[in-house]
């Protein structure tokens, strides 16, 4: 680790004129390995390292970066930095976090695994007992997009002008599986994967890969449906990015851009009761977690939706102080500078088993899989391709495919008539199963 | 700032970081050759400018230099591949001995891909590549986007604008021997605007760009087109009515809807898929997958255009590929792996995203080719259906090929007769059917502004696509209203 060339490049930003800048620094190291149909196909080895700079002059500020650390090319990136900043209008709301805010002592969040570094053959022998296990599933797995085994171990530092310096490591490690199932010249491709922090937070390669089986197979003999206005239930995976979306309009850019429907709903009902959206960057060990935000200031956990009324918006200092509110220390570095991240986003679980969800609807969908970009964040407008499970009396009834839901978020989220207790953090940001009273499916 | 545009990629690698043709043979030679079927190091620099402008004045610019190399070794179907961002020749030579761990069983055949010499075109050499275009000519510009935009309608409450712009330099050599780079500009320019009316507020964006310089956006006051329509379509849909639910006939505008054909049969006839046996479309060369009105076309040479390129990232030249001829599936877009595993030619389709990523086989700028119809006759040809204008992403499931694409405007069509803007809304289909269904063709071929991008195994490319008017029954609208 470097901190030292980060100092270095925040001093000589300041004797360029800069009258404050601060630096992110990653470095990491990864290693990969993907086998298809029992043969290796892919072994990938890489470093890399990145260094990004924000530098302001008065209230007008730039950003710069470089992955090539030679002196020569360092003193380009600031020089660089500080010209444009020069160029750019003064903005009042503009700077680094309040220093008094920073963190002090970071956190153990327990995000590092300290053990020795995996070889390729130790990763391809993982991923080829994933992709046995699916294709030894069932006579109809034919086929296979191959699996994956990857390990990535970084470093990150940050540093202000002002002398602060904090850094923190962690690694992460994946596995996952692409099956086909075939029948009567029909083909369905499913998914499954496991995430830790840790080699043995991984779940059991061979489970990944008969999970990611039964999803295949299950997806044998989709047809079309009639359309409908119906209960529409989201399993875990496909509920978690309508999450994904309700905090994408809930974060400081969005809000004071004027482009998201939560604009002037803070404190509003948002959400049907029983629906409790939190964030939280502090849970050890987690996929999302991390000791402190892209401007030095403590991780923690927020409450973004409790129990149906929206109680805070994701926020930057800058989208902070533009909006007159407090950061909520959500600063995530992005080449181009700061903005806003989630760590751990999380609906709250309920109390009812999924198969209580499912029971309780006559005639509905159930869905397993979204595709497409229909989402509007200015709006909440909804609407994206799906497939899944039609739901006939209470049961999971036949596969159906090339229909889409529509709907409009904040409708959707108020129609939230069931909550599962199925909330697993298998990634960054997870929801149980969720039932939506009305929606439209659209088939032929 | 240092004059990319006039540098020879061979002597920037060497002067910049001393690696030589000579030294990469070593690399190359020395620990790879004899012992795969194929072998390739890649260098990139790459310089990439960002300046955006919001609440009037501009307030984010970013500059960003990346660097590396990507040393890759091929045997049978197994590729090994490894990437350094700090370029020299120990730490090639260390990439170089990870990736060959993949190879280290005999090779399954000898032969390596031979690509033809040099750089066959020269599509987009500019007097003055993007990044190296003033600054304070590219503010002006910025500025000018913007006020035009509020001028547009009392209504519009937000604009941003945005300027991105990219050079490229980038060598590739292989162990064949050859040796051969390539300089790339890229450039887009985009506003996005936020109207508000009576509480109600919509979002319209467009812009456009592709491997030209700065004054490409001058010609003819294209920034102001690009302004006027974000207005536009802002304020459209402040008026627009919940879409329909359910199957009816779409007809697709000329331009940007050819995402429908990236999609719908793009993806499925890239030689990666086919080869696996995991494509919808696998094994149905010489089969009618399509109307007979219908030609698609994947062309990497047409000038200035951001899906083009010189040569591909595999050093292969690139070409113009017909996918589907008037109706029936004739060909695969390929990198050289897949063209070798399946006794096929390389159609100059091997792109990465960068130097940490390895090649696939992915689309350059694909198109259909125009028909005979009068778009006008198109139009009152449909009884009731939608009218499809613009779009935002697309997304297709290459197995089961169903695909879907956002219509961000799009109208009702009644009697023949644009009647009422309707909401955004999905529309799904199944590719190998969805082009069975084209039942008219318009004379009016036009290309997108240059804004494509194509997401594939978690890598960006630059992309273009191109439609003639089109009318497809029985497409599956996923509007609301029932």
């Amino acid at each position: 680790m470097k901190p030292d060339v980060l100092v270095a490049v925040l001093a000589r930003a300041t004797a360029r004129g800069a009258t404050a800048a601060d630096g992110y620094l990653v470095e990491d190291r990864h290693g990969g390995a993907s086998v298809r149909l029992g043969e290796v196909e892919t072994v990938t080895h890489a470093r890399q390292q990145r260094l990004s700079l924000r530098v302001f002059v008065g209230r007008a500020s730039a950003a710069a970066s470089t992955s090539d650390f030679s002196r020569g090319s360092l003193e380009r990136v600031v020089d660089e930095a500080t010209r444009l900043a020069r160029a750019t209008a003064e903005d009042p709301h503009a700077g680094l976090a309040d220093a008094a805010e920073l963190i002090g002592e970071p956190p153990d969040l327990d995000l590092e695994d300290r053990g020795a570094e995996a070889t390729p053959e130790a990763r391809i022998q993982v991923a080829r007992a994933c992709e046995a296990a699916a294709l030894a599933a069932d006579p109809r797995i034919r086929n296979s997009e191959g699996a994956e085994c990857s390990d990535r171990r970084a470093r990150y530092a940050y540093a202000t002008s002002h002398g602060f310096v904090r850094s923190y490591a962690s690694t992460g490690f994946s596995v996952s599986v692409s099956p086909i199932a075939a029948q009567n010249g029909e083909m369905q491709r499913d998914y499954w994967y496991s995430s830790a922090r840790k080699r043995t937070g991984l779940e059991d390669p061979a489970a990944v890969g008969r999970t990611a089986a039964a999803r295949a197979l299950r997806r044998l003999g989709a047809r079309k449906v009639k359309t409908a206005e119906v209960p529409v239930i989201f399993d875990p995976e496909t509920a978690a990015s309508l999450v994904r979306s309700l905090a994408g309009a809930a974060s400081g850019p969005s809000l004071y851009r004027r482009a998201s429907f939560l604009l002037d709903r803070l404190g509003t009902t948002v959400a049907a009761p029983g629906v409790t959206i939190v964030d939280d960057g502090t849970i050890p060990g987690a996929l999302g977690s991390r000791p402190f935000d892209g401007e030095g200031l403590a991780t923690r956990r927020t409450a973004l939706v409790q129990d149906g009324v929206l109680v805070s918006y994701l926020l930057d200092t800058y989208s902070a102080r533009k909006l007159g509110l407090a950061s909520t220390h959500h600063a995530a570095r992005d080449g181009a500078g700061v903005t806003v991240g989630t760590t751990n986003l999380m609906l709250l679980p309920g109390s009812a088993a999924p198969e209580e969800l499912i029971g309780a609807v006559r005639r509905g969908f159930y869905v397993t899989e979204l595709i497409g970009f229909g989402v509007n964040g200015v709006t909440g407008d909804y609407s994206r391709g799906a497939s899944g499970l039609w739901i006939e009396d209470g049961e999971l009834a036949y596969p159906v495919e090339e229909v889409t839901v529509a709907g409009n978020l904040l409708e959707m989220f108020a129609a939230i008539d069931g909550v599962g207790k199925d909330l697993t953090l298998r990634d960054r940001t997870a929801s149980p199963t969720l039932r939506v009273g009305r929606m439209v499916v659209a088939g032929h | 700032m240092d004059d990319l545009a006039r540098t020879r990629p061979e002597s920037f690698f060497s002067d910049r970081f001393n690696v030589t043709a000579s030294l990469l043979d070593r690399v190359l030679g020395s620990s790879l050759l004899g012992k795969v079927d194929d072998a390739d190091i890649y260098l990139e620099y790459r310089i990439n400018e960002e300046l955006q402008l919001e609440e009037e004045s501009v307030k984010k610019a970013s500059r960003h230099v990346s660097q590396g190399a990507g040393v890759r070794a091929q045997a049978g179907t197994r590729t090994g591949y490894a990437h350094t961002d700090d370029i020299s020749i120990t730490n090639l030579e260390e990439a170089a001995r990870q990736a060959r761990a993949i190879a280290d069983r005999a090779a399954t055949s000898a032969t390596v891909a031979v690509v033809s010499r040099g750089r066959p075109h020269d599509l987009y050499a500019l007097a003055e590549p993007p990044v190296a275009a003033d600054l304070g000519r590219k503010l002006d510009l910025l500025r000018r986007l913007d006020a035009a935009a509020r001028a547009a309608d009392p209504r519009v409450r937000q604009v941003i604008v945005s300027l991105t712009s990219e050079e490229i330099v980038m060598l590739i050599a292989t162990a064949s021997g050859l040796t051969v780079g390539d300089v790339r500009p890229l450039t887009r320019l985009s506003v996005t605007v936020i109207a508000e009316d009576r509480g109600r507020r919509e979002i319209g964006s467009h812009g456009g760009g592709g491997r030209v310089p700065l004054d490409w956006f001058l010609e003819g006051e294209r920034w102001r087109r690009y302004a006027a329509e974000a207005a536009r379509q802002a304020t459209l849909k402040l008026s627009a009515v919940d879409a329909p639910a359910g199957a009816m006939t779409v007809v697709l505008a000329p331009g940007w809807p050819g995402i429908l054909l990236h999609e719908a049969v793009g993806h499925g006839l890239e030689g990666d898929f086919n080869r696996k046996g995991t494509s919808a479309f696998a094994g149905r060369l010489g089969q009618k997958v399509a109307s007979e009105l219908v030609t698609v076309v994947d062309d990497g040479t047409i000038p200035n255009r951001r899906g083009s390129l010189n040569v591909d990232d595999e050093g292969t030249p690139t070409g113009r590929t017909v996918l589907i001829e008037r109706g029936v599936l004739v060909g695969y877009m390929q990198d050289r792996l897949n063209a070798r595993l399946m006794g096929m030619q390389p159609t100059g389709n091997g792109r990465r995203e960068s130097y940490a990523h390895p090649a696939l086989p992915r689309m350059t700028n694909t198109f259909m080719l125009a028909g005979e119809d009068d778009p006008a006759d198109i139009l009152s040809s449909v009884k009731r259906g939608l009218y499809a204008v613009t779009f935002g992403g697309g997304q297709v499931d290459i197995t089961n090929g169903k695909f879907v694409f956002s219509a961000n405007e799009a109208w009702l069509i009644e009697d023949g007769r644009l009647t009422a803007p309707v909401k955004g809304a999905s529309l799904i289909g199944a590719g190998p059917e969805a082009l069975t269904r084209v039942t008219r063709v318009g004379r009016d071929l036009a290309f997108d502004e240059g804004v494509g991008t194509c997401g594939k195994d978690g890598q960006s490319v630059p992309v273009g696509v191109g439609l003639p008017t089109i009318r497809l029954d029985d497409m599956t609208v996923g509007g609301t209203a029932v």
